[in-house]
């Protein structure tokens, strides 16, 4: 019997954790946590749990006797601070070792924090964990004026699940165009009319200079243009780093996140690392890249417990993700990055509609507003490699399905 | 953190059958509020996977609904319904995705079938 460690214990190493004991594995399995909760789902947490519609424990990945039961240890509120590859264990801050045969890091990724006067004021927020979101939501109650820096995922689900609750929200967003990094810009079109006609106050090319606050705590925030935008509560959701530190400072090889390659495995091999902390080759995209999503966190979980196992399976797959902003839900599959056009399939005045992406005749990605179809169909398209022509694409009559 | 309660059975709460397709049988007591899909993860139920974790995102919580109980269930949303479409196991008529289906009262006794495979 080995000892499999795992530093880590969010969504991936939850996953990691189900998948060894699904497949059989009987090593003995430990789980280190800095957070004081068993792995959980994030997603909920600037959604349906922010807006109060869903309870904690509905957060939970597994239940707690799965843990119990599959003979996990669990050593939650416990940071992992060195990795000492020579003598294979890894250092806890209570300083004890832990000894491993195999390691998995699944440390995810931290919010960037903002870097302007004013940033450390009470009442400015950022979102990555239950934590957070409770402080958040309790913070919240009694406050009108929201203010939301970044107008990507995050900060647009956190505007609309302000806004259900009645709240005055402002969002700014330093590029031209809403969720710029991730999505072409015709979706970024309608999610800021669909904003815009909610109720949230959006505002673009708007850098901040300063948060401004009386007695310690925020009360409006300072653009570079001089405007002043009034903000009892501010959220800053303007991305993510991925945790590598402990990874890179015992010299694993990082470059922006642990790499990979695409059966987990870091550059040394009895080290596996999964989910946002890593970097990772996909061949349907010819490159490599970082993701923040649930699906690689899974999909990698499940990579590393074969790997784990001694089997090669290796992780190639059409990234893709999900969010969900007022009654609207999008979801992507594929990476738009490189597009020369967009083919529109539906009309966006019916809230109902998906845009495919190509790049000449490669479809690059498929991004689709209520039309979980479509994104269910660009799925299996991508993985295939089949694409339908533009005008095959913009024709709701043509049954994409039938291109399988 | 306390997560999925799982009552003994006697307690006043709904029971639900779920059928893998090996044919195994799991009878489990579930609390009002919970989802098909919550109530298999929380019993280690085999056969439903729940990846997006209940948002209508990932069709990995298919499951097919007896027949006695389809009319007294919610209808199936439009999105729900195009995401069957592409559900690994065929869809029928009876399909549903376990996330959209919350147990209440009126569902104590609801017989669910699994399929074969979710991905
Ligand atoms: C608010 C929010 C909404 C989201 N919405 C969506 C969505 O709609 N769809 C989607 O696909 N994705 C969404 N995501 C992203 C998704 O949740 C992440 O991609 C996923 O959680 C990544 O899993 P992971 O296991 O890699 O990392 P995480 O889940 O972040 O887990 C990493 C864990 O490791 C711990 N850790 C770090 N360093 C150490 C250390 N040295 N020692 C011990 N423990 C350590 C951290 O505290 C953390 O608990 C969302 C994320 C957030 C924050
Ligand atoms: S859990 Fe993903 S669709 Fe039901």
């Amino acid at each position: 019997m080995q000892k499999i460690l795992v530093i880590g214990a969010g969504h991936g190493a939850g996953q990691l954790l189900d998948s060894l004991r699904r497949a059989g594995c009987e090593d003995s399995l430990t789980l280190v946590g800095e957070e004081s909760w068993l792995p959980y789902q994030r997603p909920p947490l600037s959604k349906k749990f922010l807006s109060g519609e869903m309870s904690q424990e509905r957060l939970a990945f597994r239940p707690e006797d799965f843990y119990t039961r599959h003979q996990i240890d669990t050593r939650l509120s416990c940071r992992a601070v060195a990795l000492d590859r020579d003598a294979a264990r890894v250092e806890l801050c209570t300083g004890e070792l832990l000894p491993y045969d195999r390691l998995a890091i699944a440390t995810g990724a931290r919010v960037r924090k903002l870097a302007v006067p004013g940033a450390t004021l009470d009442g400015v927020h950022y979102l990555r964990g239950i934590d957070d979101a409770r402080r958040l939501r309790e913070d919240w109650i009694d406050k009108q004026e929201v203010c939301v820096i970044g107008g990507g995922f995050i900060g647009l689900e956190v505007a609309a699940s302000a806004r259900a609750l009645g709240k005055n929200v402002t969002v700014v967003e330093a590029m031209d165009r809403l969720m710029a990094r991730a999505v072409s810009p015709d979706l970024s079109e309608f999610f800021l009319a669909t904003h815009t006609a909610r109720g949230v106050r959006v505002l673009l090319n708007a850098g901040v200079e300063e948060l401004l606050g009386t007695e310690q705590r925020v009360d409006a925030v300072r653009l570079t243009d001089g405007r002043e935008i009034a903000a009892e509560v501010v959220l800053v959701g303007i991305g993510v780093l991925p945790n590598q530190e402990l990874a890179a400072r015992a010299g694993l090889a990082c470059d922006n996140g642990i790499l990979v390659n695409e059966f987990t495995q870091t550059s040394d091999d009895r080290i596996v690392a999964l989910g946002d902390c890593t970097n990772h080759p996909n061949a349907l995209l010819g490159r490599r890249l970082r993701l923040e999503s649930v699906h690689n966190a899974v999909e990698q979980a499940r990579t590393a417990a074969a790997n784990l196992m001694g089997q090669k399976l290796a992780y190639n797959q059409p990234p893709w993700f999900w969010s969900d902003q007022f009654e609207y839900k999008l979801q992507m599959v594929g990476l738009s990055e490189g597009f020369d056009q967009v083919v529109m399939r539906g009309e966006p005045e019916t809230g109902k509609f998906s845009l495919f992406c190509f790049h000449g005749d490669q479809l690059l990605a498929v991004e689709s507003v209520n039309s979980p179809g479509d994104h269910m169909v660009g799925r299996k398209l991508l993985a295939a490699c089949r694409y339908p022509t533009h005008q095959q694409a913009a024709d709701r009559d043509f049954v994409l399905k039938n291109l399988l | 953190m306390q997560v999925g309660k799982i009552f003994s059975r006697g307690d006043n709460v709904p029971t639900i059958t779920l059928i893998a397709h090996t044919g195994e049988i799991h009878t489990l007591d579930v609390e009002e509020g919970t989802t098909v899909m919550e109530a298999a993860i929380n019993n280690a139920v085999d056969g439903i996977i729940g990846e997006c974790g209940g948002c209508c995102s990932c069709a990995t919580c298919h499951c097919y609904i007896d027949s006695r109980w389809l009319d007294k269930l919610p209808v199936r949303g439009d999105l729900e319904s195009e995401m069957l479409e592409f559900a690994s196991s065929q869809a029928g008529p009876n399909s549903r995705l376990a996330c959209q289906v919350e147990v209440t009262d009126a569902l104590d006794g609801l017989v669910v079938t699994l399929p074969e495979t979710q991905l």
